[in-house]
């Protein structure tokens, strides 16, 4: 293995390839061997060091307002980051995987219905499947008032929160219930929103 | 001083407490080498590969008490490969044969097997005191053989080790005739834990003071223990799960009430906010409290427990108490020395509940504080400034900011000033690590200040191999230094050798040194351990640059270590160890 950066052509290495075959005709399952380079590792996508470099001189900038997020791959793939000793995230991660068993269930109240749900919040991927899942289950109970409406829920301090605001995994550990707001109330608070 | 007879010097001597003390005197004379040497009973050894086993029990022959630091520090993080080394069993053969009189052993981030524990059961007879921390290699049946063949045995104290589970009996094999354990730590354990065992062996030990749990034994069996144990003074509680309105729960507390000498609590694996109200009857006597295990506690309920811990020295919790509930601590815990503030978010996807304004709270009610681990989302200079005017006490300080190279978010600066500040203030300041935004400025601040440190951690920051000059020029009591993913390059690495011969150890992972550069080192240096950790399958040995598998770790060393204790293995497959 040479110790340069090198990317392989790809399309010059199909054309010299001996295939059976129709010229001109590509076998659609054949995988394109992948570009090879140095800094390939076993963590997803690090950036090679040239390029963090570059990333460090672009951040250096203090009048970039704000900076975006890390070009750095998610934080969570950067091995070893954060300093946290393994016994400690294996302790979290069994804890974790017990809890996941058992399923996200939280009560789901909407106002003026005479009864309450309940759901499991894992069984959705984000935001927009819950909507659809509320929508669905209150289905019944949306009267003549209209259908504007509110989706709030209480959090660990026990504050009424709209929900949509945070990121979803930030949403689903720190709801307790949700609660559904109909009517006026639920108008005035959504105007000035999104 | 030299017409002093022996057995002075030797009474003088036996005041010292430090190591560093110790050693020191050894190095006055002949006469003092010898006088240290044989009425040494405590040995330290900070690195396994600096010094053979043999050189130490033979220097030191009336050793009671050894201990013994194996794999770096960043092996915590998984940097190190599993397979790199830190062996026991060399220490324990060699002091089998040399200081049979051995008493206490105490090893941190090694590997010891369960026929190391088995030879060390049987090979000394006035064994008192176990200790691993973050060691692996072994399992429930090495510990049978402690259980079982250590006669007197005071101390078995196992913290955050992974240990194979093979079955419960372990804890039977204390003999009936077995009275004299002091403390027994098995909280690290996975496994069941036979519970009827365990409370027949805290019946017949009465001096038992320190107890901690793992998470398979359940209340019923701590209010047996706690009735057996009044004077404990140290508990770990098991699992901590019961319906508040059982009989249980209620006998729990009456069993905490009963427990007066108890000044430190931890554990709470999987505990729910009632079964925590339990514990609030003896919380005014806690000094020492352990929560960072107990992800399913909240903010409130934690608050609430804190509020009433007005004696507490020594805090670690989750960051899901928030600046909030930081600000409890600290108008409620006045003498608190040392806290931890560890993410309940282990993956680092960087949203965690604390910020500065939780710190700046802390430091403005706690005037004690001297130790900090604090993981948290941001961090500002202002903050810092505040935080280093408040608590100028500091010994150890650790700011880990999650993202990293995050700036000020206010200002949108670099930490240089943040962290200039503390080392400035700190005067006693001995461990630092830094995180955040940080150029080549805040290295100079270091090496300019911070005249005690020992041992620098260093991630994601500085701009150039000036960083790097600057904490090895400055910083004259440096022993550890240890760098990842920063710029410094064989120029830093090359520019003042000799000082490596001051230090412990040096790490340097994804940085900018080459092969060529380490090599260049070893050349230099030939009493240093220089030595490259591969991880790949060898064939990338050849590149000039160490890639991201390639780590340099540098070590003082003090007899030449032959290559069969160094080199792991042949196996290409395997990690392997240049030294060069």
């Amino acid at each position: 293995m040479d110790g340069g950066v090198g990317y392989v052509d790809v399309d010059a290495l199909k054309a010299t390839e001996l295939r059976l075959g129709l010229p001109g005709s590509d076998e659609p399952s054949e995988k394109p061997p992948p570009p090879t380079t140095t800094t390939t590792t076993t963590t997803a996508a690090r950036p090679s060091k040239r390029s963090l470099d570059e990333d460090r001189a672009a951040r250096r900038e203090p009048s970039e307002g704000g900076r975006a997020t890390s070009t750095r791959a998610t934080k969570a793939q950067v091995v070893g980051w954060p300093p946290i000793r393994s016994y400690r995230k294996n302790s979290f991660q069994a804890m974790k995987t017990e809890a996941e068993v058992a399923g996200l269930y939280v009560k789901v109240s909407m106002d003026g219905a005479p009864y309450l749900r309940k759901i499991d919040l894992e069984v959705y991927k984000g935001y927009k499947e819950l909507r659809e899942a509320l929508k669905d289950m209150f289905k019944c109970f949306e009267g003549c008032k209209g259908s504007e409406y509110a989706i709030t829920y209480e959090d660990k301090d026990g504050d009424l929160m709209l929900v949509g605001d945070v990121p979803w995994e930030m949403f689903t550990s720190s709801c307790k219930k949700l609660r559904i707001i109909r009517g006026a109330e639920a108008i005035r608070g959504l105007g000035s929103s999104q | 001083m030299t017409y002093f007879p022996e057995e002075v010097v030797e009474h003088i001597v036996d005041f010292l407490g430090s190591h560093g003390d110790r050693n020191a005197v050894s190095t006055v004379c002949k006469a003092w080498y010898q006088v240290d040497r044989l009425s040494r009973r405590s040995v330290f050894v900070g690195n396994c590969y600096a010094i053979r086993p043999e050189r130490v029990v033979t220097r030191f022959p009336e050793m009671k008490s050894l201990t013994v630091k194996g794999k770096p520090h960043f092996a915590d993080f998984n940097l190190v490969p599993y397979d790199w080394g830190g062996f026991a069993q060399p220490w324990i053969e060699a002091a089998a044969r040399g200081c049979p009189g051995l008493e206490e052993l105490r090893l941190k981030r090694m590997v010891i097997t369960d026929d190391d524990l088995e030879l060390l059961s049987c090979s000394f007879p006035n064994f008192k005191s176990l200790v691993l921390v973050s060691c692996e290699g072994f399992s429930t049946d090495g510990l049978a053989e402690i259980a079982t063949y250590c006669r007197g045995l005071r101390e078995l104290d196992l913290q955050e080790n992974e240990v194979e589970d093979h079955g419960h009996q372990w804890l039977s094999c204390f003999p009936d005739s077995c009275t004299s354990l002091v403390s027994l730590n098995f909280a690290c354990l996975k496994g069941e834990v036979n519970a009827s065992a365990l409370e027949r062996l805290v019946a017949r030990c009465p001096n038992l003071r320190s107890l901690k749990l793992n998470h398979s034994i359940p209340v019923e069996s701590l209010n047996k223990i706690l009735a057996r144990a009044p004077h404990l003074v140290d508990l770990g509680t098991g699992s901590f799960t019961i319906d508040n309105r059982s009989e249980t729960y209620h006998r729990l507390i009456n069993s905490f009430f009963r427990c007066k000498s108890l000044r430190s609590l931890s554990g709470f694996w999987d505990a729910s906010p009632f079964c925590l109200q339990a514990v609030y009857p003896i919380c005014a006597n806690l000094t020492v409290l352990n929560l960072s295990y107990a992800p399913a506690i909240q903010s409130a309920d934690l608050t609430k427990l804190v509020g009433f811990c007005f004696k507490l020295q020594k805090l670690w919790v989750l960051d899901c108490i928030g600046d909030k509930g930081l600000v409890v601590v600290a108008s409620t815990c006045k003498e608190l020395q040392e806290l931890r503030v560890f993410p309940s978010d282990v993956y680092g996807a960087g949203i965690t509940a604390v910020t500065e304004e939780g710190l700046v709270a802390i430091s403005s009610g706690c005037p004690k504080l001297n130790s900090l681990l604090y993981f948290c989302y941001q961090m500002t200079n202002a903050a810092l400034t505040t935080v280093a005017k408040n608590c100028p006490h500091f010994t150890r300080f650790r700011l880990c900011i999650l993202e990293p190279e995050k700036p000020d978010p206010v200002t949108n600066q670099p930490l240089d000033e943040g962290f200039g500040a503390i080392v400035r203030s700190c005067k006693n300041l001995r461990r630092l690590s830094v995180s955040g935004l940080l150029t080549d400025q805040v290295f100079l601040y270091i090496g300019m200040y911070a005249e005690r440190l020992e041992m620098l951690s260093i991630a994601f920051a500085g701009d150039s191999d000036k960083g790097m000059v600057y904490v090895l020029n400055g910083c004259k009591n440096l022993r550890k230094l240890e760098i990842r993913d920063c710029p410094f390059g064989d120029a830093a690495l090359l520019k003042d050798v000799a000082k490596y011969e001051t230090m412990r150890s040096l790490w340097m992972s994804s940085c900018d040194v080459t092969l060529g550069g380490c090599k260049s080192l070893a050349a230099k240096m030939p009493r240093l351990n220089v030595e490259i950790i591969n991880e790949n399958d060898g064939t990338s040995e050849s590149k000039e640059n160490l890639s991201d598998q390639h780590k340099l770790v540098l070590c003082q060393q003090f007899t030449s270590v032959s290559n069969d204790i160094m080199f792991t293995s042949n196996d290409p497959d395997v990690c392997r160890r240049v030294r060069l």
